[in-house]
């Protein structure tokens, strides 16, 4: 008896304590979400108040959809992005696989070698980065935004799945050998599908610094027609004057794709169909 | 056709040696059973047999053709695993069939030897379905079912039955028993179990640290052990071993003796002993003594024995029962 009364206790105090970091977390967002429907006096006036008819206004999205070019900053935040992810979980899961399938001189090097990038920012390397993009003639293009965000993105990929292949069974491997599977079909076919779910966790902690990333898009390629979400937004953010029913609406607006993102990878996390492989 | 001869096969991990020069020769149609403890190598050499390991040094051939260089699926082998490694995301049926998938079989023969494979383990209603859904005992059909559709030269099984629970392993272990005798293959299979080396094997190989200790049938191992290590590791309760000095005997340094092959009396015998402790097994009594002469033993009596501790017995050999060891470990002429 008296344990089940603990045990409400203490998952009530689990709870508490998850639904006040749940609340702290969206604070920021449920600000920016409610204040971007607000007219400019509205948002100074009583910024923590939700909008009524007398302060609704539209003037923010109306200012950055009339913007135009705003379809082409999502447009290429999006391909940076999933493309990004896409690289950065097919050469990370092929490292991972090489260094925790096979047997051979400096294997462990080779991973520690991988996973100090972990530790190292990438920003450090933005001069060289930069004179690298220039003389490759890369410089306002997506592929330079692509190139840095799959440098960036592979180490912790590395590491992750590295950790999660080991976790295979040998058995399996050696079955589909036995049955005549190539190297890359017992990667792609047995592998894969069995670290799903890491796959996910390290989509999801490789998309939101990209999306979110302002300093290469800045610095590698601020062109009009390569400009990214959280860049394009900076043109409402003046010196003297902020346009901030602009700068909130077009921030509302670039947490909505990556949400979908989330979604699609967090529903991946949870359909893990390892259960029954092996016993 | 299914023969294998292994010519000193080594193979070492760094500095340390796993196996240390194995030979052996099957015969086609054979079963061979590799035990031994853990660590002694025996899932080693039959990886290597598989190709899943590579030989340091030495030959494998499997039908007279080297295949130290033949990629595991073209050896002409299949293998059960003791985790059945079924494929998770294949039906039965397809877990069953990829071998011959990816050998560019047609789809009609693939199809009808799945479906022979299934009927012999019984497997017809559980074709559409995932391993998950599969109880322990059916996975590992299934995983026997995908050896036989491949129809190879070789059965290579690592410890098939070691997940298995006690009832399904009879099962499964007289199910295996049939197929040797229907299928007439070449079989291969790595035990820890004595039992199972016992009851399946045609030939048994022990293999201690690296090393084939005997090889022999059955009866052979038990009747006529070479040496120590296999005396003790072949019979259960283990045999026991006395100082040879004890009983006089200059030559032999050990003389084992089984505890069946030991008759017990309250009124007189050989060696005097105190009862330590008694197991009843129903069919078996197993006696444990403490004797002044010999030291700790193990007495097996059949049927049922109304022995307590602490009551004084004797205990008295079968003639012709002991097996004596000389200073090698190596049993005396």
């Amino acid at each position: 008896m008296s344990q089940a009364r603990h045990s409400i206790f203490r998952t009530g105090f689990v709870h508490a304590a998850l639904i006040a970091y749940t609340l702290i977390s969206l604070f920021p967002v449920f600000l920016t979400f409610i204040n971007s429907f607000k007219d400019r006096n509205a948002i100074f006036r009583a910024p923590l108040s939700v909008p009524t008819p007398q302060t609704f206004s539209l003037i923010g999205y109306q200012t950055v959809l009339g913007q135009g070019d705003f379809a082409t900053y999502f447009q290429n935040s999006f391909i940076v992005t999933v493309v990004s992810i896409a690289l950065v979980l097919l050469f990370g899961a092929m490292a991972a696989f090489a260094l925790s399938e096979y047997r051979f001189r400096g294997n462990t090097l080779m991973g520690l070698y991988l996973a100090i990038g972990i530790m190292i920012p990438i920003r450090l390397g933005t001069v060289a980065i930069l004179q690298g993009m220039v003389a490759a003639n890369l410089v306002n293009t997506l592929t330079a935004l692509i190139l840095v965000y799959t440098a960036q993105g592979l180490p912790l990929a590395v590491f992750i799945l590295s950790e999660f292949m080991r976790t295979v069974s040998d058995d399996l491997k050696n079955a589909g050998r036995i049955d005549g599977l190539s190297e890359y079909s017992i990667f792609f076919r047995l592998v894969l599908p069995l670290i799903r779910p890491a796959m996910a966790t390290v989509a999801v902690f490789t998309m939101i610094p990209i999306w979110n990333d302002l300093w290469f898009p800045l610095i590698l390629a601020p062109a009009e027609a390569t400009k990214t979400v959280t860049l394009g937004s900076q043109i409402f953010i003046g010196q003297f004057v902020t346009n901030w029913n602009a700068v909130l609406a077009a921030l509302s607006l670039a947490i909505l794709p990556v949400l979908v993102l989330y979604v699609i990878f967090s529903r991946q996390l949870i359909r893990g169909i390892t259960a029954g492989a092996v016993k | 056709m299914g023969s294998l001869q292994l010519k000193s096969i080594r193979k070492a991990y760094g500095s340390h040696e796993v196996l240390k020069g194995i030979d052996l020769e099957v015969k086609d149609g054979e079963f061979v059973i590799f035990v031994g403890p853990s660590g002694c190598g025996k899932s080693t050499l039959l990886r290597t047999i598989a190709g899943l390991e590579d030989a340091t040094s030495g030959s494998v051939q499997i039908d007279g053709v080297e295949v130290g260089h033949v990629a595991p699926a073209k050896r002409g082998i299949a293998m059960v695993f003791q985790s059945y490694a079924l494929y998770p995301h294949l039906t039965v049926k397809d877990n069953m069939g990829l071998g011959l998938k990816q050998a560019g079989k047609p789809k009609a023969e693939i199809e009808d030897k799945v479906g022979k494979a299934a009927s012999m383990l019984s497997l017809d209603p559980y074709l559409a379905r995932r391993p998950a859904e599969l109880s322990g005992g059916q996975r590992q059909r299934v995983a026997i079912g995908r050896a036989i559709v491949r129809e190879p030269k070789l059965f290579l099984f690592d410890e098939p039955l070691s997940n298995l629970d006690a009832a399904l392993r009879v099962n499964t272990r007289l199910e295996i028993a049939r197929l040797h005798r229907s299928l007439k293959a070449t079989m291969i299979y790595v035990t820890h179990d004595q039992v199972e080396a016992m009851t399946l094997a045609d030939k048994i190989v022990v293999l201690n640290a690296g090393q084939i200790e005997q090889i022999g049938s059955p009866m052979d191992l038990y009747n006529r052990p070479a040496n120590v290590f296999v005396a003790g590791f072949i019979g259960s309760p283990q045999m026991n071993f006395i100082d040879g000095a004890r009983l006089g005997d200059k030559n032999a340094k050990t003389i084992g003796i089984r505890p069946e092959h030991l008759g017990l009396s309250r009124e007189s015998g050989d060696w005097k002993g105190k009862v330590v402790h008694v197991e009843h097994l129903g069919a078996d009594t197993i006696v444990y003594l403490e004797s002044e002469q010999v030291g700790l033993i193990t007495v097996r009596l059949f049927g049922e024995h109304r022995y307590a501790p602490d009551d004084i017995v004797y205990a008295t050999p079968m003639v012709g029962s002991m097996h004596r060891f000389g200073a090698d470990d190596r049993v005396l002429a």
